[in-house]
């Protein structure tokens, strides 16, 4: 079985994450660049079903400017057998249709059973790419799963949905995407990264994957505006002394909070 | 076939696991009332057409579009994608308004994949200029507002849960049924659903106007029950920190922040939370913020607007009492 993991460089949450003022795109100079965590449990289920499978091949895949190769070599640090690497400056900025369409092509040239995304980016939350995906490779999808168990021709699971909790089943090939309810994902250890300096990285650009970044005839969404918010300033801070919760219950009533 | 009006907007209705309409539907409607004529597409099991449209005219649905079809309790989002196809064929509408919900995306997803239209994910409101619609957001955390817009054609937009305030007003009833081809698209299969009804008539998170939230710093689940006790006093919704949630302490749907749900209430009062910067991701806008914490370095207080170092287990039922004394 051969499953796609889809991962994303992203900028380190625990810094301050800024936006280019002029372009609207992540300045990645200005915060650390991470693999995102939801994608490093995507693989985690990925590595774990090849763990008991040995039949299974692993294979982790980003669409990011080439300067994110080492992050994605993480994937191959923690066990992925090899990876696909989109980099095209020309597919900076690209919207969602363009990065569906491109990262579909690439899939398709790579062939798969399974491909598995995390459900929300941490600097995007769209959560709309893997129904893309499916779409555009006419495959069923189930995301968001709290629970992924995969057989040989099929994946199910069980989803908590507004107000119901689902169980969903797919005949292989699908497309799913994983929650954070799954677990945290295996740290590299020295041996995985030594390996990971011999396993295949192939890098590709738009035009191998027949895709035209700057095709005008295809509606696309555009930034028309950004501006940063102020950021919020402390108020005021006591110690308790006995009478904070009476405190708190001034400040509620001084504010018509209550 | 009924005219449809020039500057309709669609708006996917979405239903409850018990077939009832959603909460999600007052604000799309209204949002979608701002910038054009809703439109509301309701996609159900048979014989409820009717109640979904009388409830979406009362939220301000020019017209409902109704599909009745059992294909929906069985196979997942597809359906739903079908219709949103057929109805958007017919309708031509300047934008697609659908809910940030889990299975709201995956329809704006495969509908926007399907006919190629670009989507805007997340938003916090809509408008019109000049040049068609827009979609604002908010990111990183609400560091940053965005806004965003189609170079041409109908822009599909994900509205984020509990973001539109506003309500439309009532319009007389419109049913109208629209046939709807299959794709044959492959989908997954529905194997069960079951509804999980919140034991409580506490508010809803999303969209509330007071949450008090509880982290780690509550040390079990049986203490977390203090932070259900200052909700219930503020009348508020009770969240928590990922910590909380991956302690047991309460059910992960309770969860603030960046990849829980994100809140912008009156009040938001954090309770043993040590506001990481993923925590704070979902609850700065907040008009007031009030914080516990033992710890007087704890970050939460860089965006309190009245915060305490001390213990919870001391100054909350000192706070529980003292709401108690005031109503009485
Ligand atoms: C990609 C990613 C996404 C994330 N998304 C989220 C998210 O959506 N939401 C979220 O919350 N976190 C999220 N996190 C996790 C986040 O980084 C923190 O780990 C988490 O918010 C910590 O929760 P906490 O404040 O409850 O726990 P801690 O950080 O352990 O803080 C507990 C606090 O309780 C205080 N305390 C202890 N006992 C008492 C007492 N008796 N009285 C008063 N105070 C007390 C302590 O001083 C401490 O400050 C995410 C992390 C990553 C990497």
């Amino acid at each position: 079985m051969k499953i796609i993991v889809l991962v994303k460089e992203v900028p380190d949450t625990y810094g301050e994450r800024k936006l280019d003022l002029e372009t609207g795109l992540a300045d990645r100079a200005a915060s650390e660049a991470v693999l995102d965590e939801i994608g490093e449990r995507a693989l985690e289920v990925a590595l774990a079903h090849a763990d008991a499978h040995g039949d299974t091949e692993v294979v982790v895949m980003s669409m990011a400017p080439e300067s994110a190769a080492t992050t994605i070599r993480k994937g191959l640090a923690m066990g992925a057998a090899s990876a696909v690497h989109i980099a095209d400056p020309g597919l900076a900025g690209a919207d969602l249709g363009l990065t569906a369409r491109t990262l579909a092509a690439a899939i398709r040239r790579t062939g798969f059973d399974l491909v598995i995304t995390g459900n929300l980016s941490t600097d995007g939350s769209g959560g709309v790419l893997p129904a893309m995906l499916a779409e555009l490779l006419e495959v069923p999808n189930a995301t968001a799963l709290a629970s992924v168990e995969i057989t040989g021709g099929s994946v199910s699971g069980t989803r908590n949905v507004d107000g119901g909790t689902m169980r969903v089943s797919a005949p292989l090939p699908a497309v799913i995407s994983i929650t954070e309810a799954l677990p945290d994902a295996r740290f590299p250890n020295f041996k995985g990264i030594m390996a990971a300096k011999k396993k295949p990285f192939e890098t590709l650009g738009a035009a191998d994957l027949g895709i035209e970044p700057e095709d005008l005839s295809v509606p696309v969404s555009i930034m028309t505006a950004v501006a940063e918010k102020p950021p919020r300033t402390a108020g005021t801070k006591i110690t308790d002394e006995g009478d904070a919760g009476t405190k708190i219950a001034e400040f509620l009533i001084e504010n018509r909070l209550v | 076939m009924t005219d449809h009006p020039a500057d309709a907007i669609l708006v996917v209705l979405e239903t409850t696991p018990n077939g009832e309409l959603a909460s999600s539907a007052a604000g799309l409607i209204a949002a979608a009332s701002g910038i054009g004529t809703p439109v509301a597409l309701a996609v159900t099991s048979p014989g409820r057409a009717q109640s979904l449209a009388d409830g979406a005219a009362a939220l301000g649905a020019e017209r409902v579009l109704a599909v009745e079809t059992t294909s929906t309790q069985s196979e997942l989002t597809v359906p739903h994608v079908d219709a949103l196809a057929a109805a958007a064929a017919v309708v031509a509408p300047d934008a697609v308004l659908i809910s940030n919900s889990i299975d709201g995306r995956d329809i704006a997803g495969r509908f926007a994949a399907r006919t190629g239209a670009p989507i805007a994910v997340d938003a916090i409101g809509v408008s019109r200029d000049d040049e068609g619609v827009l979609a604002h957001h908010s990111v990183y955390g609400a560091a940053y507002t965005l806004d965003s817009a189609a170079t041409f054609g109908p822009l599909v937009v994900t509205v984020r849960q509990g973001s539109v305030d506003a309500r439309a007003e009532a319009r007389p009833v419109a049913l109208e049924s629209l046939e709807v081809p299959a794709s044959g698209a492959a989908s997954a299969a529905i194997e069960s659903i079951e509804a999980v009804t919140e034991s409580s008539s506490r508010p809803e998170l999303r969209g509330a106007k007071r949450v008090v939230s509880g982290g780690r710093g509550l040390g079990s689940a049986e203490k977390f029950a203090l932070v259900e006790e200052l909700a219930d006093a503020l009348g508020a919704a009770v969240g928590a920190s990922r910590a909380a949630v991956d302690a047991g302490y309460i059910p992960a749907s309770h969860q603030v922040g960046q990849t829980g749900v994100a809140v912008s209430p009156q009040l938001y009062v954090a309770l043993g939370i040590s506001g990481a910067i993923q925590h704070r991701a979902g609850m700065q806008t907040a008009k007031n913020i009030i914080a516990v914490n033992k710890d007087p370095d704890a970050p939460i207080f860089d965006v309190a607007d009245f915060g305490v170092v001390g213990d919870v287990f001391t100054v909350v039922p000192q706070l529980i009492s003292a709401l108690a004394e005031r109503k009485r």
